[in-house]
C-alpha cells in the first residue's frame, strides 16, 4: 500500500489477518441487519424523491418560460439546479447502483433507467460500478484516481503538464459530465492509436455517447429555449427569452457539474484517505476489499438537506462498504460503522464540506509540484497477508 | 393524411426531446398513473369483504386494457413490503359490464404473501399494477345444452365469473361446490340465491362435516356426469382424481380445468440450472455461483465485478429458487405468476432447479 500523504505510519500495522476478517465479518452482519428492515419505507422514499424532483423540474421550467422577467430567471434557475442536482445525486446514480432493484419495478431499475447527465447509463455503470467500486484507489485501477489527467499519488511520475492540474481540475469540474463521459469512453487511452480508434466497439459507444449529448442539449439548448418564446413574444423580446432560458439551463448544468465534482473530490481526495498499489489486491479477501473501502473514502458531515443533496454520497464510506444498499440508510448505519472504526483504531475520515473541499484542492495544487524528497519505497507485505495467499 | 400524420410524429419528437432522457409518460405517471400508453395499472375503487378469508377487489383498469372474457384470468402486481409481486386471480364480475371496471377475488392462501397482504391491505384508491387477461378455462361460444361446475374453495372465482357473464344463456347447471363450512363458502348468498330462483342446481358439500368430495360419489349426486360438458376448478389433488375418473369413463375432452398454483419451491441445496436460450442445463452446487457453475460448462455470460456490486451480470430467471451467497436471501420465480425476477448470478447460487431465460 502506498499513501497518499506518504504516512510515516502504516495504518493498519497494528491489525492481524484474523482482526481484518473479523471487521469484515462485523460489517457483514451490518449489512444483514439493513437488509433485514429494506422494504416499503426505502420503496416509498426513492418514489417520492422521483416524485418530488420531476414536481420541482416541471415547476422551474414553467417558471423559466417567463426567463424573460428578471425574477422568473433567477427563480427558474435556482429550481433547475436543484432538480438536476437530485436527478443525478439522489435518484439516478442510486438507481444505477442497483439500490433499488430489489424492488422489482421495471421503472426504477438498475437495468433500465436513464439519467440526465451526458454520460450514458451504461457506459457510467461499467466505469463506476464495475471498476471504481471493485478496484476503490488502487492506483492504475481505478480511474477515478486523478481521472487519469491528474498526479494524485507521490508514486506517480511527476511531469511539467502537471503544473497545470489545477486549472484541468477546475475545467474538468465545469464540464464534468463531458468529463465523466470522455472518461467512460477512455477516450485518451482509445484515440491514442487508430487501431483502437477502429474499434468497432469503441465506435459504437462513441456513437452512443453523441447521441445521447446530441439529445441532452437540444432538449436544453434548443427544445426549453424555444418553448418561453411565445412569451418573449408577449413581452416583444423573443430572443432574449430565447437566450435567457438556454443560459438558465447552461447555468443550471455548470452548478450542478460544479456541485457533483466537488462532492466526488470529497469522497476520495481529501487528507487521510489511503491510496493502493496494483499488487496489493491480489486474491485479496472479502474482509481485505472491506477495509480497503474503509481506507479509501472520506464522507462529509452536515444536515440532513446535505445529504440528500449530495445523494448521500456524503456517506461516501458506508457508501462504499454497501453500495448496493438503499443511500438513505446510510445515515442510520454511520455510527455502528464509526463504532468500527474506533473499535479496531482506525481513522474515520470526516468534516465539513469546505474544509473536505478546499482539503482535496490543496493536494491537487501540491501534486502538481514534483515531491521534495523522493518518495517512499512501498511496502509490499501491506495489508498483511494469509501466509497461504501470500505466495499467489 | 400522410402530412398530419408527419406532423404529430414530429411534434411527438419535440414532446419527447423536451422530456429526455425519460419519456413523457414518465412525468405523467406523477399525476396520472392509469394514462400511461406502455405500463398498464388499475385503480382499486372498492374494497368488498365476501367471507373471513375472502375478498373482493373492483377494479379500475388504466390505458391499454382489454376486456376479458368469462373464465379467465388477470396478474396484478402488487408493491408487498416494497417488492413488487406478481400473482394470477380470476376475474369474478361479468364480462363486459359498461363502466369498464371488473373485480378479482382473493382468497387467503395458507402462507401466501400476496394474498394475506392484499386481505389485510387492500384499500380504495390503491394503485396495483396489471397484465392482460388470459387464460384458456372458457365457455365455447356456442353453449352447451348441459353443464356442470365441480369448484372447490377459492375455485368458485372463474365459475363466478362465468355464471355472470353467460348463465342467462345456459339452461341446464350444476354447480357442485365444496368449502369448509357454509360460511366460508365464497359468493355463498349469490349462488343460494340463484339456486332458489331454480337458475341453477347447487349442490353445496362443507368438507368439515362431510369430507372430502371424491369423483365415486358424483354420480349420486349428477346422475348425467358425463353427459354434461363440465368446467372444474380448485385443489390439484381434487383436478388430478376428476382427470383420472373423466379419463376412465371415456369422457376426458368434456372435463375442463383450471389449476392454480402448481409448484411448491422449498430451498435445498445446489440444483440443476438450465439456460433456456442456449439449451444448456448444469448442475449447480449449493456453494457454487450460478455465474461459475453456468462459465464452467461453456455457458457465454455477462460479468462484471463478481462480487455483488455492479449488477452487470443480472439474468431473468423464469422458474426456480436461488440463494444469496453473502447473506442467504432467497429468491424464488415461478411460471404461474409470470414475474421474471433478475437474480445475480455472481453472488447467486441454486437452492433446487433453475430456469434461466438466457
Amino acid at each position: 500500500m502506498t499513501t497518499l500523504q506518504r504516512k510515516e505510519v502504516n495504518p493498519i500495522a497494528h491489525l492481524s489477518p484474523e482482526d481484518i476478517e473479523q471487521i469484515g465479518r462485523e460489517l457483514d452482519a451490518i449489512r444483514d441487519e439493513v437488509l433485514a428492515v429494506r422494504g416499503e419505507k426505502d420503496a416509498k422514499y426513492i418514489r417520492r424523491m422521483i416524485a418530488v424532483q420531476r414536481r420541482l423540474e416541471v415547476g422551474s421550467r414553467a417558471v423559466l418560460l417567463f426567463s424573460v422577467l428578471p425574477p422568473a430567471w433567477i427563480l427558474g434557475t435556482i429550481g433547475l439546479s436543484i432538480a438536476k442536482i437530485l436527478e443525478n445525486m439522489e435518484i439516478g446514480h442510486n438507481i444505477l447502483h442497483g439500490q433499488y432493484d430489489f424492488m422489482r419495478d421495471p421503472k426504477i431499475h438498475s437495468t433500465t433507467w436513464e439519467w440526465d447527465f451526458a454520460a450514458p447509463a451504461e457506459q457510467w455503470k461499467h466505469s463506476h460500478n464495475e471498476l471504481h467500486h471493485k478496484y476503490t484507489n488502487v492506483v492504475g485501477r481505478d480511474n477515478d484516481l486523478g481521472y487519469g489527467i491528474m498526479r494524485v499519488d507521490e508514486q506517480q511520475k511527476w511531469a511539467p503538464a502537471h503544473l497545470g492540474q489545477p486549472l484541468y481540475n477546475f475545467i474538468n469540474a465545469c464540464l464534468f459530465e463531458y468529463g465523466i463521459a470522455a472518461y467512460d469512453l477512455e477516450l485518451g487511452r482509445n484515440l491514442a492509436s487508430k487501431r483502437r480508434r477502429n474499434n468497432p466497439d469503441f465506435r459504437a459507444r462513441l456513437r452512443q455517447v453523441g447521441r445521447k449529448i446530441r439529445n441532452q442539449m437540444l432538449k436544453d439548448y434548443v427544445a426549453h429555449p424555444a418553448l418561453s418564446v411565445p412569451v418573449g413574444l408577449a413581452f416583444g423580446n423573443p430572443f432574449g427569452a430565447f437566450f435567457g432560458t438556454m443560459a438558465a439551463n447552461a447555468v443550471a448544468n455548470v452548478v450542478r457539474n460544479l456541485w457533483s465534482h466537488s462532492v466526488i473530490m470529497c469522497g476520495h481526495f481529501p487528507k487521510g484517505v489511503e491510496t493502493f498499489e496494483r499488487t496489493s489486491i491480489t486474491g485479496e479477501t472479502r474482509g481485505e476489499w472491506y477495509l480497503r473501502q474503509m481506507l479509501g473514502s472520506a464522507n462529509i458531515s452536515g444536515s440532513k438537506l446535505m445529504h440528500i443533496m449530495t445523494g448521500n454520497l456524503s456517506h461516501q464510506i458506508e457508501h462504499h462498504l454497501f453500495p448496493d444498499l438503499p443511500a438513505s440508510r446510510y445515515a442510520e448505519i454511520a455510527p455502528k460503522v464509526r463504532a468500527l472504526f474506533e473499535k479496531y483504531d482506525l481513522k474515520y475520515v470526516t468534516g465539513p464540506f469546505v474544509v473536505q473541499v478546499a482539503s482535496a484542492w490543496a493536494k491537487v495544487f501540491r501534486l502538481a509540484l514534483p515531491n521534495r524528497k523522493p518518495a517512499r519505497a512501498i511496502d509490499h507485505t501491506i495489508p498483511p497477508r494469509h501466509p497461504a495467499e501470500a505466495t499467489v | 393524411m400522410a402530412v398530419t400524420q408527419k406532423l404529430r410524429d414530429g411534434a411527438w419528437r419535440v414532446v419527447e426531446l423536451i422530456t429526455t432522457p425519460v419519456v413523457p409518460a414518465d412525468y405523467l405517471d406523477v399525476i396520472a398513473p392509469l394514462r400511461n400508453p406502455t405500463v398498464l395499472r388499475a385503480r382499486i375503487e372498492a374494497v368488498r369483504p365476501e367471507t373471513a378469508k375472502a375478498v373482493t377487489l373492483e377494479l379500475r383498469p388504466g390505458r391499454g386494457w382489454q376486456p376479458h372474457r368469462p373464465g379467465q384470468y388477470v396478474r396484478l402486481g402488487v408493491d408487498v413490503d416494497g417488492v413488487r409481486l406478481w400473482r394470477a386471480y380470476s376475474v369474478s364480475s361479468a364480462a363486459g359490464r359498461s363502466d369498464g371496471k371488473f373485480t378479482v377475488t382473493v382468497n387467503a392462501v395458507e402462507n401466501g404473501v400476496v394474498s394475506s397482504y392484499l386481505l389485510a391491505n387492500a384499500r380504495k384508491g390503491m394503485i396495483v399494477h396489471l397484465d392482460l387477461p388470459d387464460g384458456e378455462f372458457l365457455l365455447p361460444e356456442r353453449r352447451p345444452a348441459k353443464t356442470l361446475f365441480i369448484t372447490a374453495g377459492s375455485g368458485i372465482t372463474p365459475v363466478m365469473g362465468m355464471l355472470r357473464s353467460a348463465l342467462h344463456e345456459l339452461s341446464d347447471v350444476v354447480v357442485v361446490h365444496s368449502a369448509r363450512t357454509a360460511e366460508a363458502v365464497v359468493f355463498g348468498a349469490e349462488l343460494r340465491d340463484l339456486a332458489t330462483q331454480g337458475r341453477i342446481r347447487l349442490i353445496e358439500r362443507h368438507t368439515r362435516a362431510d369430507g372430502r368430495l371424491k369423483p365415486d360419489a358424483l354420480a349420486d349426486l349428477v346422475p348425467d356426469l358425463f353427459e354434461r360438458e363440465t368446467w372444474a376448478c380448485g385443489p390439484g389433488d381434487l383436478l388430478d382424481d376428476l382427470q383420472e375418473h373423466w379419463a376412465d369413463a371415456g369422457a376426458a375432452d368434456r372435463l375442463h380445468i383450471e389449476r392454480f398454483r402448481t409448484v411448491v419451491l422449498v430451498a435445498g441445496e445446489g440444483g440443476t440450472v438450465t439456460f433456456e436460450k442456449s439449451g444448456l442445463v448444469v448442475d449447480s452446487p449449493g456453494g457454487t455461483s450460478i455465474l461459475e457453475a453456468g462459465e464452467a460448462a461453456g455457458q457465454l455470460m455477462k460479468s462484471g465485478c463478481r462480487m455483488g456490486i455492479c449488477y452487470k451480470c443480472v439474468l431473468p430467471m423464469r422458474e426456480g429458487i436461488v440463494r444469496d451467497l453473502r447473506d442467504g436471501t432467497i429468491t424464488t420465480a415461478s411460471e404461474v405468476d409470470g414475474d421474471k425476477p433478475l437474480i445475480q448470478t455472481c453472488i447467486s447460487a441454486a437452492a433446487g432447479p433453475c430456469r434461466l431465460d438466457a
